[in-house]
């Protein structure tokens, strides 16, 4: 166990670094010289001079990157250029937001996904397992900013039963921050559900073609009992670790469920970024997101091992 | 009386192998009827991008202030938009940007991933360290944001929307075709092949790269159906194709705003990804079922 998890840090640190030189490398994208572009209309030398010696772009590449990636470990993920604050003050401002949402998704997905599963593998071949592959389908399928725009137009725009955009914090109200929260959520956990759903039937054809199974329902027990604590006990593993993994897929349809229900979360701070040029924004996002996931991954991969004890040996 | 015809008569070849595997694949994709639908909407979607011009009842640019927000009529099928365009004209025309997309950001993950999965499996040691923890850096970003990143960077545009989607499904490829390369390398024809002097070059091309390419074509496929959402959301959030150009996220975008009064034009829209996508999932599920060898 112990050499386990020292191999996946010694993996994780090579991985976390490589991200780090991708996310400062896409600055070398974008085309000119930004002291250039810092230094406005007047372009004075001077300023001009000042401003290169201030963001060290009068110094080679991997010096700038040690300069960024020292502030980086520091906390210092630099300073959104339009609102004139910490990038990491606004992430953690907007977490909380992102959180509850993907937590929520992540709940409806598991609540769909599971029993989804468990029906279409134990009634195998019926009308139940055709009806569930065809929704799993159907939700790989829709984009979920489609799905959010059609549930608008249903509850919002012709029954008027939930808001069809906005955000009301749970200390406000729980009523109005859960009925700011469903839609957004279902939409978010739709297409995560179906993944669930796939791997939850699969999972469980193979455990119930066991002979552990076999032995159970030779010993008479019910097919209730058999199916829930004997089946499903044993092919939730693979599906928890997927769950973990598939966090980091909600942050990214986050992006998009935030801006078509106008949610201030991590996912609009980014959009915003994105047209108002904010790219210390857009850096300090994504090197977020990579780092969650890659300590996600982590994380499911340990929680694998926890619970089967076959691989602590 | 069969053998004295079978020596009697013109000798008729026995298929070879490979024919005879194409066969068996050809029969088990048709079996699925959810391929063959998926296959023939494909097939109508490559057509409409390709002969939009001619398909296309209205120009999908020109606007006309007389047929403002009209609801779905005989003159529109499917009503028209904000400025009065057509809005079938312009999802025949959001076909193009949608479908080249798809195609041109896979067909670069693949001449980016596949080379790169071939070398790494292949030449193992350090070339795989270090390629490999490339790819975990780029799978640590999730698909999406990565493509959001990029494209920012990049700067606004369908070509580089369909740089971003390409790079960022690069690594899925490198990792797959890694793994494929590293089974397939101990087999017996490729230690033949070493046996008889041929270079490393030529057995990972010549002969370890065609036993590996079905599920990397599975893979291709499906990765189509991701990338015309990730296009579509990038459109979406206004940096995929830019306006007049049609595409369906971009038509997307502008629906948002008109829920109440033109509900229609937020469902032609989404109803040609959906289709198109669901289509390209049915097909890559059949792809991988037909080319399952515990089937």
């Amino acid at each position: 166990m112990r050499r386990f998890i020292l191999h996946r840090l010694g993996v994780l640190i090579p991985t976390l670094v490589f991200v780090s030189m991708m996310i400062f490398g896409l600055q070398q994208l974008l085309p000119g010289d930004p002291a250039l572009a810092l230094a406005g209309e007047d372009r004075d030398p001077q300023v001009i001079q000042f401003l290169r010696a201030r963001y060290h772009l009068d110094q080679p590449l991997p010096v700038r990157y040690a300069y960024w990636i020292g502030g980086v470990l520091h906390g210092d993920l630099g300073e959104s250029i339009r609102i004139q604050r910490p990038v990491a003050e606004l992430v953690l401002e907007k977490l909380p937001v992102t959180g509850e949402l993907t937590v929520l998704a992540m709940l409806i997905a598991l609540a769909i996904g599971i029993p989804a599963g468990i029906v279409a593998a134990v009634k195998r071949g019926t009308a139940w397992d055709v009806a569930a592959n065809v929704v799993a389908l159907w939700g790989l399928s829709t984009p979920n900013f489609w799905l959010g725009i059609l549930m608008i137009l249903l509850f919002s725009v012709h029954l008027g039963w939930l808001p069809a955009s906005g955000f009301v914090s749970p200390a406000e109200s729980l009523w109005g921050n859960l009925a700011t929260l469903i839609m957004p959520a279902f939409v978010l956990g739709n297409a995560i559900a179906a993944v669930i759903m796939r791997h939850t039937r699969s999972a469980m054809l193979q455990v119930m073609r066991s002979d552990y199974v076999r032995t159970a329902r030779a010993k008479g027990l019910s097919e209730r009992v058999v199916i829930l604590k004997h089946g499903l006990r044993n092919a939730l593993g693979p599906v928890i670790t997927l769950g973990a993994l598939e966090f980091g897929q909600l942050l990214s349809g986050a992006v998009l469920t935030e801006q078509v229900f106008t949610i201030p979360g991590f996912g609009k701070l980014v959009v915003d970024a994105v047209f108002n040029r904010d790219y210390a924004v857009v850096q300090g996002v994504v090197l977020c997101t990579a780092s969650f996931y890659i300590l996600l991954n982590l994380a499911a991969d340990l929680l694998y091992v926890v619970i089967n004890p076959r691989l602590r040996a | 009386m069969t053998g004295e015809v079978l020596s009697s008569g013109p000798r008729t070849a026995e298929p070879g192998p490979w024919v005879r595997e194409t066969r068996r694949f050809l029969w088990r994709l048709g079996r699925r009827k959810t391929t063959l639908v998926g296959g023939a909407v494909v097939l109508l979607f490559l057509a409409l991008a390709i002969f939009a011009p001619l398909l296309a009842p209205y120009d999908p640019i020109a606007g006309n202030w007389a047929t403002v927000r009209k609801a779905p009529s005989a003159a529109h099928w499917l009503g028209t938009d904000e400025l009065g365009r057509d809005m079938l004209s312009r999802i025949i025309w959001g076909a193009r940007a949608s479908l080249s997309a798809g195609c041109v950001s896979v067909g670069l993950a693949l001449a980016l991933g596949v080379p790169m999965g071939l070398a790494a499996g292949y030449a193992g040691g350090w070339t795989e360290a270090i390629l490999m923890r490339l790819t975990d850096a780029m799978l640590a970003i999730p698909f999406l944001i990565l493509a959001i990143a990029l494209a920012t960077f990049l700067g606004p545009s369908l070509t580089n929307a369909m740089m971003a989607i390409g790079i960022s499904a690069t690594p899925v490829f490198v990792r797959l075709t890694r793994g494929q390369v590293i089974s397939a390398k101990v087999e017996d024809y490729v230690e033949a092949a070493r046996a008889l002097g041929n270079p490393p070059l030529r057995i990972a091309v010549r002969h370890i790269l065609p036993n590996v390419l079905p599920p990397i074509l599975v893979q291709a496929t499906l990765t189509i159906a991701a990338a015309i959402i990730a296009e579509a959301s990038l459109s979406f959030l206004g940096l995929g194709q830019q306006p007049p150009q049609p595409s369906w996220g971009s038509m997307l975008n502008v629906a948002k705003g008109f829920l109440n009064q033109a509900p229609w034009m937020a469902l032609s829209p989404g109803a040609a990804i959906f289709i198109v996508v669901l289509a390209f999932n049915m097909l890559g599920d059949g792809l991988r079922d037909a080319l399952d060898p515990r089937d």
